[in-house]
């Protein structure tokens, strides 16, 4: 079976910068993969490279079969990956519906959004009793679920989260990592960039440890949970 | 003769017209975060594309029936050459420090005055532009020239149709989302380079129907008019709120009225008499902006929502 993410030899520079210097991975489809690292490792640089806001020095992406190094970022999401960004990038002025019609942004399909909107309702009722709010109004952790519902709307084969943990409630967390299961367990494939590799590893079939731009450790995600290494340096243990 | 409805209904005309150019440059900045020098300029290539159609025409048809094809040849002219920087001077700047597209849209403000004063015939001096003849109208005890009438009618229809078109159709919220966040909003699938096309386009086009208003109410036209009405248009985005199309109109509107109110009777405040009448309207203009800008820095309808990270 072919994965639904090859990523080979990929390198992103910044001017003269080499932030991701040469990384291999895959994703298969249903599994919950996760890039583990400080801040600074280039995860979300590789994020961003994949949905097509960077691109690459060198390397290669194939996604569903389909080449995807060329491919500009707007149309990056009609193959059917959709990503939420780091610091969850709501637009703030826009209602929570608003915000969740233009996740639908290239689909034609009218009844088709109205039932994925009610699905992220569902998902989140918090932003159904909000839907004519303003983004911008939200808290965090309420944000942050904005951000995976709309990613959602696109109906995506790939789901990538970049950080979806960062600066919330351990409540939120819990909450956010449940859904994130949930999803899996709906069938979505699920590329998720974590500081915080407990939760990460914890939830991953496949783990991938990165340190300035390379990937230096990689297994499943009870491997890793395990391993001597990722416990010091990730961990907090001595 | 009552003069107040008379100096309100000056300013509404005047400000309309400087509303609708405004629009162009709140788009363009809401979007992008330029502030376009040469859009006066684009203004001023709507008025000469409306009087090229009119030249164009066999004598004898009436204006009225002329006035659509002169607002289309003068969107067209307008928005091909708005499309046209974008593509070819700020495009390629996009990801320049902020400092280099403002210098090209100054230097390209005064290279498309250059080349209508040498290319466009008889462009040296003022051009006449047609002018509805006729007895001026009578309304709410203010006298309206015919082709006054022009603005008051075009600035409300052009705002309700982009009032509808940024809330109701897909490249509306796309435009919405674009300049809220260009990059996320590339990650919906949004072609951002198209909806800053669109952005230039349509204030071009606002641009073209503010400069045949501008032709019918003053008889002529010519390559200098785009830098004082750019100027007044600029500040009345600045003064509604940069970024908001409301704003844009309101600004102008207040503007307008602020200038036509001044010149009418700051000579009667006792010891302003000296600052009174038509010479002194530009600076009333820019006082009122300097005051609402110590007093509301965003502007009349600018909006301060957390944007939290």
């Amino acid at each position: 079976m072919t994965a639904l993410l090859e990523v080979e030899d990929l390198r992103v520079a910044y001017g003269k910068i080499e932030a991701v210097k040469g990384i291999s991975f895959t994703v298969e489809a249903g599994q919950i993969v996760t890039l583990i690292g400080t801040n600074g490792a280039g995860k979300t640089t590789t994020l961003r490279t994949l949905s097509g806001l960077l691109k690459p020095a060198g390397g290669r992406v194939v996604f569903d079969g389909k080449p995807l190094t060329d491919v500009p970022a707007h149309k990056v999401v009609s193959l059917g990956l959709a990503h939420s960004p780091e610091g969850r990038h709501i637009f703030p002025r826009l209602t929570i519906t608003e915000n969740l019609q233009l996740g639908a942004y290239l689909r034609n399909d009218k009844a088709g959004i109205e039932k994925d909107i009610q699905r992220a309702y569902d998902l989140f009722p918090i932003l159904g009793e909000r839907r004519k709010q303003a983004a911008g109004t939200l808290s965090g952790g309420e944000q942050q679920m904005l951000a995976m519902g709309r990613a959602l709307m696109c109906q995506p084969k790939l789901l990538m989260l970049d950080e979806p943990s960062m600066g919330l409630s351990p409540i939120m967390m819990q909450k956010i990592m449940e859904t994130i299961v949930e999803l899996k367990a709906q069938g979505t494939t699920i590329l998720l960039v974590e500081q915080n590799a407990q939760a990460a590893l914890s939830l991953a079939d496949q783990g991938h440890v990165m340190e300035v731009g390379k990937i230096v450790l990689s297994g499943t995600g009870a491997d890793l949970l395990h391993d001597e290494s990722v416990r010091k340096a990730y961990l907090g243990e001595d | 003769m009552n003069e107040l409805p008379q100096q309100l209904a000056n300013g509404l005309i005047l400000g309309a017209m400087y509303g609708l150019i405004a629009i162009g440059y709140t788009m363009v900045y809401g979007i992008i975060q330029l502030i376009n020098f040469a859009h006066g300029e684009i203004f001023m290539i709507g008025g000469f594309g409306a009087l090229t159609v009119y030249l164009w025409m066999p004598a004898g048809v009436s204006l009225l029936a002329i006035i659509p094809l002169m607002i289309i040849g003068g969107v067209i002219c307008s928005v091909a050459v708005s499309a046209a920087a974008e593509r070819f001077a700020y495009r390629p700047l996009r990801n320049a420090p902020r400092l280099a597209p403002l210098i090209t849209a100054i230097g390209l403000s005064l290279a498309l005055q250059q080349a209508i004063w040498k290319w466009y015939p008889d462009a040296k001096k003022d051009r006449s532009f047609p002018q509805f003849k006729g007895e001026a109208i009578d309304i709410f005890g203010a006298h309206i020239q015919r082709g006054d009438l022009f603005v008051l009618i075009t600035a409300p229809i052009c705002m309700i149709a982009l009032g509808l078109f940024v809330s109701k159709t897909r490249s509306g919220r796309g435009m919405q989302a674009t300049s809220q966040d260009p990059d996320t909003a590339k990650l919906m699938g949004i072609n951002t380079d198209r909806i800053i096309v669109m952005a230039f386009a349509i204030g071009a086009a606002f641009a073209a129907v503010a400069a045949v208003a501008y032709g019918l109410k003053n008889g002529q036209i010519g390559f200098k008019m785009g830098f004082i009405m750019g100027l007044k248009a600029f500040t009345a985005a600045v003064l509604g709120g940069i970024g908001n199309i409301y704003g844009a109109m309101l600004g102008g509107v207040v503007l307008g009225i602020a200038e036509s109110l001044a010149t009418g009777y700051m000579s009667n405040v006792p010891g302003m008499d000296l600052f009174g009448g038509g010479a002194w309207k530009d600076v009333w203009a820019f006082v009122l902006l300097i005051i609402v800008l110590l007093l509301r820095p965003q502007g009349l309808l600018g909006e301060r929502v957390a944007d939290r990270a």
